[in-house]
């Protein structure tokens, strides 16, 4: 080892030792435990070494529902939330007064405790005994018939959660679509403008191209976020969401662990796993796609 | 195509909230662009140039005036419709297409009877960029060009669709000293072969007057001076475009005038017929300079420098504006350099005499008649 590499890595060490501890050995750890059959916290002993946790999991219907509620949120969520961010992100560049003002306000939510605005989500949306809810007011008062949507049918259940996932994320959308907007100069407009280019082109072959790659960022780190949704869920539905049929893949990982039927951080390593395959594949599968469509 | 500019103001409305007093970067411009030829707009930094592109292309509407392209009125047309081409001062290359992809792109937005098959498009594309010179360029994106190349493509761009006047600002200015003058050769042999009207703004003097059938001089929105490079050189119409062009530039001085002669210093350096007595600026061409040992004009000497052809003499004055004079005579007049003095005679029609309020020029004798014949 040459001199000045052995000083490089003894400056990083520190982050080497602390990324060791704290990220690669418990996603080893993971690994392991996701084959290791019958595995006992109590004695730390395991019956064998194969695939059944992951065959058990991927049987659970629990965990089915979990998949399908997830996949249910990223493919609503990541498009409706991404495409609203750059609607409201044009409009925001598009208009002078108030300008600022409004982009505070629509940032306000980024800095709001999800908690908190899960439980003013579900004062909106439920059903109880005193009254039925804001939203079903508003239903009532068009000639709707009153929805449960915190303990009710699975589709308006649905559809809280997604409302609710898309406005906690915009803000952060809109915050990075409007500064690329802006960063785009207005020269590039007003060449197109010369040689008579229609607004729509403009849009789809000057202000899309410029701007992909921060769209593409969204896009990635949306749909990874979505894929790990969870304290969402538990602000609006509560903790055990088996029972309401709003798990997600997170929710199924930490209630083996911890819930009320937990202690099997066996079932939730080979859950955790098949989540990261599902991730990763995605992921993959987006920067292929990005290497086309997005220019740096 | 003729263009026509009468009366054209532009005002912006001023950012600062306290006072509402407005920005009038261009203020009553009336002129007459000839058709086929290259006009350069000339003035310093933030005198409206850019503002004034903006006007005729139609990105920016005048508070007041018309524009006319040959008999029809475009005042209130949008650029789209005008049929103008414009070079941006950084080219605005759309970085993601390719130079063929620029290239194609005003011709794509082409509607009506005006569309064009793809091939027809391609043949177009093909044309100017053989014109322009970068053919074996198509295939490339504008960051893996030089700057001369860019500045290429943004002509061709802007010629493909064959616009009736072609608008450049500032095309040069990133470009080191040598492309430039390879560019701007180019530029004028691409404006003679395609015969359009060109407007071509710079704030560099000498690449105004090298590559110009005519140059306007502008100053704070205001037209100043407008006729052949040469001419508006030998007749300047006041101070500011007498210091303006010319390199090196003009020498200034404090002087008087007493009984129709021209005093510097306490010298009485040159007779100015038909000048009242007043003191006045005088601006002496470095090339108005002509060395004698009992010349009129004494000055103290800084430094010789023998530049081939030339030599420039420098030194300093007690009456002169700038720090130094510069002034060049032919290489055959060998300076001492050890001198501590150096004496000089006056060329009358390199002298420019200006009155010192409102720096306007005041003629005499010689050069008071040359504006007029001309
Ligand atoms: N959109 C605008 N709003 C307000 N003022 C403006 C605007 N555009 C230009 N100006 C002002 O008008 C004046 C002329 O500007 P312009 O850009 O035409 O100058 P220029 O001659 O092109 O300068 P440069 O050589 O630096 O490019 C400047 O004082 C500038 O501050
Ligand atoms: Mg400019």
């Amino acid at each position: 080892m040459k001199k000045s590499n052995f000083k490089a890595w003894l400056y990083l060490l520190p982050a080497v030792l602390f990324l060791g501890f704290f990220m690669v050995y418990p996603l080893a750890d993971v690994l392991v435990y996701s084959f290791e059959e019958g595995y006992n916290s109590a004695s730390q002993t395991f019956m064998g070494v194969g695939t059944y946790n992951y065959r058990y999991v991927l049987h659970d219907p629990y965990f089915l529902q979990a998949v399908k509620n997830t996949f249910i949120l990223v493919i609503i969520t990541v498009p409706v939330s991404t495409g609203l961010a750059l609607l409201i992100s044009l409009g925001l560049n598009s208009i002078k007064k108030l300008k600022e003002l409004y982009q505070t306000v629509y940032f306000l939510p980024y800095v709001t405790n999800t908690l908190a605005v899960g439980l003013v989500f579900m004062i909106l949306f439920k059903k109880t005994a005193y009254t039925d809810g804001m939203v079903n007011l508003l239903i009532n008062l068009f000639g709707g018939k009153s929805v449960d949507f915190i303990d009710g049918p699975y589709w308006a259940k649905m559809f809280v959660l997604c409302f609710y996932t898309v406005w906690v994320v915009l803000p952060f959308k809109i915050l990075i679509l409007t500064s690329a907007l802006a960063s785009v100069k207005q020269d590039y407009y007003n060449a197109a403008k010369i040689d008579g280019t229609s607004k729509w082109r403009m849009f789809t072959r000057i202000t899309l191209p410029m701007i992909s790659p921060m769209l593409f960022y969204l896009i990635i780190t949306g749909f990874i976020g979505a894929f790990k949704a969870y304290s969402d869920a538990v602000a609006l539905f509560g903790t055990n969401l088996n029972a309401a049929k709003m798990n997600t893949i997170v929710g199924y990982v930490y209630d083996m662990l911890y819930g009320d039927s937990g202690g099997y951080p066996s079932y939730a390593s080979a859950a955790a796993l098949i989540l990261f395959a599902i991730v990763f594949t995605i992921t993959v599968v987006n920067l292929m796609i990005s290497k086309k469509q997005v220019h740096y | 195509m003729k263009v026509i500019l009468q009366g054209l103001t532009k005002k912006f409305p001023s950012r600062n909230k306290k006072s509402k007093e407005e920005v009038v970067a261009v203020s009553d411009f009336s002129f007459e662009i000839p058709d086929g030829k290259l006009i350069g707009l000339l003035g310093p930094s933030g005198c409206g140039k850019s503002t004034m592109l903006n006007l005729i292309c139609g990105l920016e509407k005048p508070t007041s005036g018309r524009i006319l392209f040959g008999d029809d009125d475009v005042t209130d047309l949008p650029p789209e419709v005008r049929g103008v081409g414009l070079v941006f001062q950084n080219y605005a290359l759309y970085p993601h297409l390719t130079v063929l992809q620029n290239i194609l792109f005003p011709l794509q937005n082409l509607k009506g009877d005006k569309k064009m098959t793809k091939a027809e498009m391609l043949e177009k594309a093909e044309e100017v960029a053989k014109l322009v010179q970068i053919s074996e360029l198509m295939e490339r994106k504008p960051s893996e060009m030089s700057g001369g190349q860019q500045q290429r493509v943004a002509i061709a761009r802007a010629l493909v669709k064959m616009p009736k006047i072609l608008l450049l600002d500032e095309p040069l200015s990133n470009l080191d000293a040598r492309l430039r003058l390879q560019t701007r050769e180019e530029l004028r042999r691409i404006q003679r072969e395609t015969g359009i009207t060109t407007v071509f703004v710079t704030h560099d003097q000498e690449e105004a007057m090298s590559i110009s059938d005519m140059i306007v001089v502008m100053k704070k929105g205001v037209l100043n001076q407008l006729g052949k490079p040469q001419e508006v050189y030998d007749d300047p119409v006041n101070l500011f475009v007498a210091k303006f062009l010319g390199t090196p530039p003009i020498n200034v001085f404090r002087g008087e005038v007493r009984g129709e002669r021209l005093f510097i210093g306490g010298e009485d350096v040159l007779a100015v017929p038909g000048v009242g007595d007043r003191p006045v600026y005088a601006g002496i061409r470095p090339e108005g300079f002509i060395l004698n040992d009992n010349g009129a004009f004494t000055c103290r000497l800084t430094a010789v420098e023998v530049m081939g052809r030339d030599t420039s003499v420098v030194s300093t004055h007690p009456s002169c504006e700038g720090v130094n004079i510069r002034s060049i005579i032919s290489a055959e007049n060998l300076v001492d350099a050890s001198k501590e003095e150096v004496r000089f005679d006056l060329k009358p029609n390199k002298v420019f005499i200006f009155d010192t309020d409102t720096e306007e020029r005041i003629r005499f004798g010689v050069n008071g008649r040359m504006g007029e014949d001309a």
